[in-house]
């Protein structure tokens, strides 16, 4: 299962990772593999669900577009994107590096040149985002009344 | 009654055009870009998802930009072309607990773990107007991050009403038995009386304007609830799917969401313990005045389930739940400007034959003996 967890993570990281940047990382790959389509890419929709109170009972909150595609290397791995919104070439790229990152002579490059990147810029975000956000957080004090 | 009418043609295509150059304004004025208004009028955006049930922050403003900033007709534009898209898969549930937070307050508890996190709100602004913004070239610095004493401490905190409810306090949201998938007002109709669930999906895409409104008058004493915000929070959150290729759930990207749980008193009675209970308030984007005044008709809509009094119209499900929906309303109230020459030629000759048997039996001393005047054009439609 350890595979099947990293392989969940590596996908989380590459869909919420901006498309731009990774764009950018794989350009610095080197020659990309050819693949052929299991499945075309296909823009839809997810229907997003919530919880009653955040912990209750499913219910339907409303839809949210979605991209997927699944693709084949000439080994034989198989790559799956799944993006929200409607970039297809986002999808493409989730797909490429999941199944370059299936490849023993592809893995490493991929995980040094685009996930180790992806994962840093996340942190980097996600750390000035609360930095920001923590400067507004409320310091309570009390008044001493004039009693004592 | 409606009639096909021929001949508006020429006329419908000149309204286009000037639909455009009204839409557009001065060509002298550089054009708005989709970036423009997802990045400077966010909230627009968010209010446009929610209500048009579509999470995707470009169409959004696209729609925003083509309906010439009328946000109904923007929400009415993007669930139009959300009809368009196959659905292609549900989502696991989202759990608001892990919501990276960038704003978080409760009005019950001062003293929260995680604490209370204000981050942009319009909440302590004067609501005087800033002259400053007139100017476009005078931009504002970004937020200052220099006062925070730890800049990587996490700004993800437990629910309050998780906390609330371990102490037996607060009525839990339990998960009903086997989790069942809920009912889909996209797909069905809306039959009374509906679950919760089904209630929530209707108020979650309702129009904002309607429950504020409804909300309101519970708060005024068109209802019994007296409610506190336990919580508000407002972040971002990952959306998880489950890949039949794959077999398992894989995170597809994130969604800004806002959250609202109010808390509201109950007496009990002979089989329940006196307790609190909740309205709950979920929308997509920062919309806060959305997700309260769901949370507070969401309770309102509980009091037949609570045993309260339900006279009130925000207690009646069907009057909610059937009025809530912009598009539709918007629809129905507009319709008025379709042709109704027919129907209105009927009612004109119903009313000269009633006037004419009134004025036989009252004599004609008062009323003239012509016709109403109506001009020959309107006669002939």
């Amino acid at each position: 299962m350890t595979n099947n967890t990293d392989r969940r993570g590596s996908l989380g990281l590459l869909a919420r990772s901006p498309a731009t940047l990774l764009a950018e990382r794989m350009a610095r790959v080197g020659e990309l593999p050819s693949f052929t389509w299991l499945r075309k890419p296909e823009t839809g929709m997810v229907m997003l669900r919530g919880r009653i109170g955040g912990d209750g009972a499913r219910f339907n909150l409303g839809e949210a577009t979605m991209t997927r595609c699944t693709l084949r290397l000439a080994d034989g791995s198989v790559g799956v994107g799944t993006v929200r919104g409607r970039n297809a070439r986002h999808a493409e790229m989730i797909a490429l590096c999941d199944a370059m990152l299936q490849q023993p002579a592809r893995a490493a490059t991929i995980r040094m040149e685009v996930m180790n990147v992806l994962a840093q810029a996340e942190q980097e975000r996600h750390a000035r985002a609360s930095a920001d956000t923590a400067g507004s957080r409320v310091d309570f004090y009390t008044l001493v009344r004039g009693e004592d | 009654m409606y009639v096909a009418v021929k001949g508006g043609e020429r006329a419908i295509a000149q309204s286009h055009v000037l639909l455009a150059d009204a839409r557009r304004g001065d060509a002298a004025v550089p054009e708005l870009s989709i970036a423009q208004i997802r990045g400077q009028m966010r909230l627009a955006v968010a209010r446009v998802m929610s209500e048009g049930a579509l999470y995707d922050e470009d169409l959004a403003a696209l729609a925003i930009k083509q309906a010439a900033g009328d946000l109904i007709e923007a929400i009415f534009l993007l669930r139009a072309y959300r009809t368009t898209l196959p659905r292609l898969a549900d989502s696991e549930p989202i759990d608001t607990s892990r919501m990276r937070l960038s704003r978080r307050i409760s009005a019950a508890f001062k003293d929260l773990p995680g604490g209370q996190i204000l981050g942009p709100t319009y909440d302590y602004t004067q609501r005087l107007l800033d002259f400053s913004l007139m100017d476009e070239s005078a931009e504002i610095g970004t937020a200052d991050s220099g006062p925070s004493p730890n800049p990587v401490e996490t700004t993800v905190a437990p629910r309050v009403t998780d906390l609330l409810d371990r102490q037996g306090l607060l009525e839990s949201e339990a998960c009903p038995a086997g989790d069942p998938p809920p009912p889909d007002l996209t797909r069905e109709p809306l039959l009374f009386p509906v679950d919760r669930t089904a209630r929530l999906q209707n108020l979650a895409r309702g129009d904002e304007g309607f429950l504020l409104a409804l909300g309101y008058s519970t708060q005024r004493g068109y209802s019994t609830t007296h409610p506190f915000a336990g919580e508000i929070r407002f972040g971002t959150v990952p959306v998880e799917v489950f890949v039949e290729e794959l077999g398992f759930a894989v995170e597809i990207g994130e969604v800004e969401l806002t959250e609202c749980q109010l808390i509201t008193g109950f007496e009990g009675g002979s089989e329940e313990a006196p307790r609190f209970t909740r309205g709950y308030g979920l929308s997509f984007g920062h919309s806060e005045r959305k997700a309260m005044a769901m949370a507070l008709v969401d309770r309102a809509l509980r009091a037949r389930e609570l045993g309260e009094d339900t006279e009130q119209p925000a207690n009646n499900e069907e009057f909610m739940l059937s009025h809530s929906d912009n598009v539709e309303a918007s629809g129905f109230v507009q319709h008025l400007k379709l042709p109704h020459y027919v129907d209105f030629q009927t009612n004109l000759e119903l009313l000269r034959r009633l006037r004419e048997e009134w004025e036989a039996n009252h004599g004609n001393t008062a009323a003239p003996a012509e016709p109403p005047a109506v001009p020959a054009t309107m006669e002939a439609a």
